[in-house]
């Protein structure tokens, strides 16, 4: 087990300088700072120094992958990829690239508590909906409740999730009154903010994961252990509760658990159409804003949580299946 | 009047698409196999349904991407001729009437006078009043009584030309399909009652439904905004037709711009095992470790920023922003390999401890020969379900990124570009709720169409899937 973990966090260390070279040519090489320094400056005339201002005051001025003025192991510590990957992999962010220059790690710390209060329960709440929904798609299979809960699916499936959104604050905010149409509010207050939120992103993702989890538990019924605890003579319900819930688990896990870094990152889309402060949010924010400096910490922090993630479902795997062993 | 033809870089793409899919309809008739899988496909209502949909807006995208600019007529002493600025396409002659007519501001679905009151000069006196529309109703003389009688008269037209195209589609199906037995008129009946080889109904019923909700629409959409104008004023209608073709070639060129890499590298991967395998196995990783969305964003921003500086590349805006859109599926293809190529890897490490392959390596066949003979066309039906898949997916993603800021350009008219709007106008009063309604019900109906359309593909070619397939058990009798 140790071994396991040890192997694997080796394994994830290589991903994350994989991933850092990957954001660090798509942003500096692509094109060079003297273009984002021009771009985040604005107007047409700006002076070259002007945009060296602008690059010594960030750090970009330097070399970007090798320094030969200096000697020795500074031609390749002195450049602009040594000092960005150092203190990304050490979580020191730094300030943003924009004007308003915010600490980006400050933002992260505050951001995520409230990304995580919309995300946590809507993570629970849709594994549930899914499972309690498709479980009943496999309760009355070969009816017509199986094959219109399918055909509600596909067409759920088929409206994109803005759809759900623009309809939802229409009806529950405009019409019905029952909750603010955006906004956020810390402490319990925020329950009537994220009441909406949590519900779309739940209908909004409920025909593709119920068909796939239906899909699931039918491949798990067909197998001999299942007809066996039918000839036990339980009933119906006991053998999908008990038994083909417990077997379907593993490809459960490793579909939901996909979504685990969203939980933390927040739902992009839903966190700033409901203004709601959170790293989604500021995500979105600063693509508008064209600030690459939180961009590509944000990438860099998702890849973090990914394979954190992944990680975890591995684990939950074995906890699941005593018949998994890590090694 | 001369015209110069416009190649924009998605029409080469679409262009190549259509002769590709030409060459694979072609292959699939030589191929007995292939030729039952996909007869089998098609013998299910609602394959053959949907097929008829994505058709019919596959022939909107491929009008759509015909483009030319018209000549400038010549001025006296004048020895060059002067194109017009303005690019436009063969299905924009079909909706030139249309296109022209530009309100000034908001106006409903049909309406004749403008949404909000303006103040009008009136005797001397100024008076707050819905002014008529410029082009909405403007033939009609007294909009008050005129207007149900004139509406009503164009709708039972367009109803009429409706049902008489459906007729002769339906009668022309019944000539073509059962040639040599029994007359006409039994086969009409054999096809309406659902007792054909294929279930023709279906997609005839599909057919009329569309042809008569396309009638009515194209006899009054030269007089009336039959889904209303934008904030603008440009007829949301129009916008909706023009935006197929941008989701089309999302959904299609992005997804086939999926294929080469992960085809090459999941095959060497597989067949190669060893380092090559955990070199693809790495990059695959890496790729997947980041979030779809910010990986594209950061793309995206990137090609902005070329974009930007390279102004001096282009004619038009538009050819800018068709630029653009073509990167974009670019990045999506780069970006969104991982799984099929995770695919092709497993079924080629499967395939390559199969007889057929020692077979091959036995009698010394060269590493490449074994792979584009053997294992490739082995792994298509993979590439074939993961595209078909991808297709609506795709399109629903356009809207999101289009919302995020990394999408398709604002000048572009994209399904993303409605929403985005129509999100403001849903908090309007009054309220405004077509460019809504349109981009919903143009969206969903390609969307569900190509979800249909990807089930019945990947039952026919995965045999394991059919089993999921809902279908109500016969009464025991």
């Amino acid at each position: 087990m140790t071994v396991y973990l040890l192997r694997r966090l080796w394994y994830s260390l290589w991903i994350l300088v994989g991933v850092n070279l990957l954001t660090f040519i798509l942003f500096f090489t692509v094109n060079t700072p003297d273009d984002m320094a021009r771009l985040n400056i604005g107007g047409k005339r700006v002076t070259q120094e002007q945009i060296d201002k602008w690059k010594a005051e960030r750090g970009y001025d330097r070399p970007l992958y090798w320094n030969a003025a200096e000697s020795g192991s500074e031609k390749l510590t002195r450049t602009v990829l040594w000092e960005r990957s150092v203190s990304l992999m050490a979580l020191h962010f730094g300030r943003s690239d924009s004007a308003r220059s915010v600490d980006i790690g400050h933002e992260i710390r505050t951001r995520m508590w409230v990304s995580l209060q919309l995300a946590l329960p809507l993570f629970i709440l849709q594994l549930i909906a899914s499972i309690g929904f498709s479980l009943l798609l496999v309760f009355f299979r070969h009816s017509r409740i199986d094959f219109w809960g399918v055909v509600l699916c596909v067409v759920m499936l088929s409206i994109s999730s803005l759809f759900y959104i623009i309809v939802g604050q229409f009806l529950f905010s405009r019409v019905l009154r029952l909750v603010p149409i955006s906004g956020y509010a810390g402490g319990l207050e925020a329950v009537r903010f994220l009441l909406l939120p949590v519900f779309l992103s739940l209908l909004a993702r409920l025909g593709s994961e119920a068909r796939l989890y239906r899909a699931m538990f039918l491949e798990e019924i067909g197998k001999d252990y299942v007809r066996t605890a039918r000839a036990k003579g339980l009933s119906e319900l006991r053998v999908l509760g008990r038994h083909v819930l417990r077997n379907a688990l593993i490809p459960i896990i490793t579909s939901a658990g996909s979504y685990l870094p969203y939980v933390f990152l927040g739902s992009l889309v839903f966190e700033s159409f409901f203004g709601i402060p959170g790293l989604g949010a500021f995500v979105i924010e600063a693509i508008g804003g064209q600030d690459f400096a939180i961009v590509r910490t944000m990438v860099f922090l998702s890849a973090l949580l990914y394979i954190a993630s992944n990680l975890l479902i591995d684990m939950a795997y074995s906890w699941v299946d005593p018949r998994v062993r890590l090694a | 009047m001369g015209f110069k033809f416009v190649i924009l870089w998605t029409d080469l793409a679409l262009w190549a698409l259509f002769a590709a899919l030409a060459a694979y309809v072609w292959h699939v008739s030589r191929q007995p196999q292939l030729r039952s899988t996909w007869t089998k496909a098609l013998h299910d209502g609602a394959m053959l349904a949907s097929a008829a949909v994505l058709s019919i807006f596959m022939l909107i995208s491929a009008l759509d991407s015909v483009h030319f600019r018209g000549a400038l007529a010549l001025t006296e002493g004048q020895s060059v001729t002067y194109y017009d600025t303005r690019t436009t396409s063969l299905f924009d002659l079909l909706l030139a009437k249309p296109l022209l007519m530009r309100e000034s501001t908001y106006s409903a679905p049909l309406a004749t006078r403008a949404l909000l009151k303006e103040a009008v000069e009136r005797d001397g006196v100024s008076v707050r009043e819905l002014p008529r529309l410029v082009f909405g109703g403007a033939h009609l003389e007294d909009p008050e009584r005129d207007w149900l009688a004139d509406v009503l008269q164009r709708v039972v037209l367009g109803l009429a030309g409706g049902a008489l195209l459906t007729a002769a589609a339906a009668l022309a199906l019944c000539a073509w399909d059962g040639r040599g037995q029994g007359t006409l008129l039994e086969r009409v009946r054999l096809v309406m009652t659902g007792r054909t080889n294929y279930p023709w109904r279906v997609p005839l019923l599909t057919l009329a439904a569309i042809a008569l909700l396309a009638g009515p629409v194209a006899a009054l959409m030269n007089h009336y905004h039959v889904l209303g104008t934008d904030r603008t004023g440009n007829d949301v209608l129009v916008q909706a037709l023009k935006s197929v073709r941008t989701a089309f070639v999302i959904g299609t060129l992005s997804t086939l711009a999926t294929v080469p890499l992960a085809l090459v590298l999941g095959v060497l991967a597989g067949y190669f095992k060893g380092w090559v395998d955990e070199a693809v196995q790495y990059l695959y990783t890496v790729l997947t470790s980041v979030p779809n969305v910010l990986l594209i964003a950061a793309c995206v921003l990137m090609v902005q920023v070329f974009l930007d500086t390279h102004a001096e590349l282009f004619d038009t805006g538009l050819e800018r922003a068709d630029l653009k859109m073509f990167l974009l599926c670019v990045i999506l293809g780069l970006t969104g390999w991982a799984t099929l190529c995770r695919l092709v890897r497993a079924e080629t490490l499967k395939l390559r401890d199969l007889e057929f392959m020692q077979a091959a390596e036995a009698f010394g066949v060269p590493h490449l020969r074994t792979m584009a003979r053997h294992i490739v066309p082995n792994v298509m039906h993979l590439v074939l379900i993961t595209t078909v898949l991808n297709f609506s997916d795709l399109i629903l993603y356009e809207a999101v990124l289009t919302y995020v800021g990394v999408g398709v350009d604002p000048s572009l008219n994209s399904f993303g570009g409605m929403i985005n709007l129509a999100r403001n106008e849903m908090s309007r009063d009054p309220l405004v709720w077509w460019s809504f309604v349109a981009a919903f019900g143009f969206m969903l109906t390609l969307v569900l169409a190509a979800n249909l359309f990807a089930d019945g593909v990947r039952d026919a070619f995965d045999p394991r899937a059919r089993a999921f397939r809902p279908r109500v058990a016969p009464r025991a009798l």
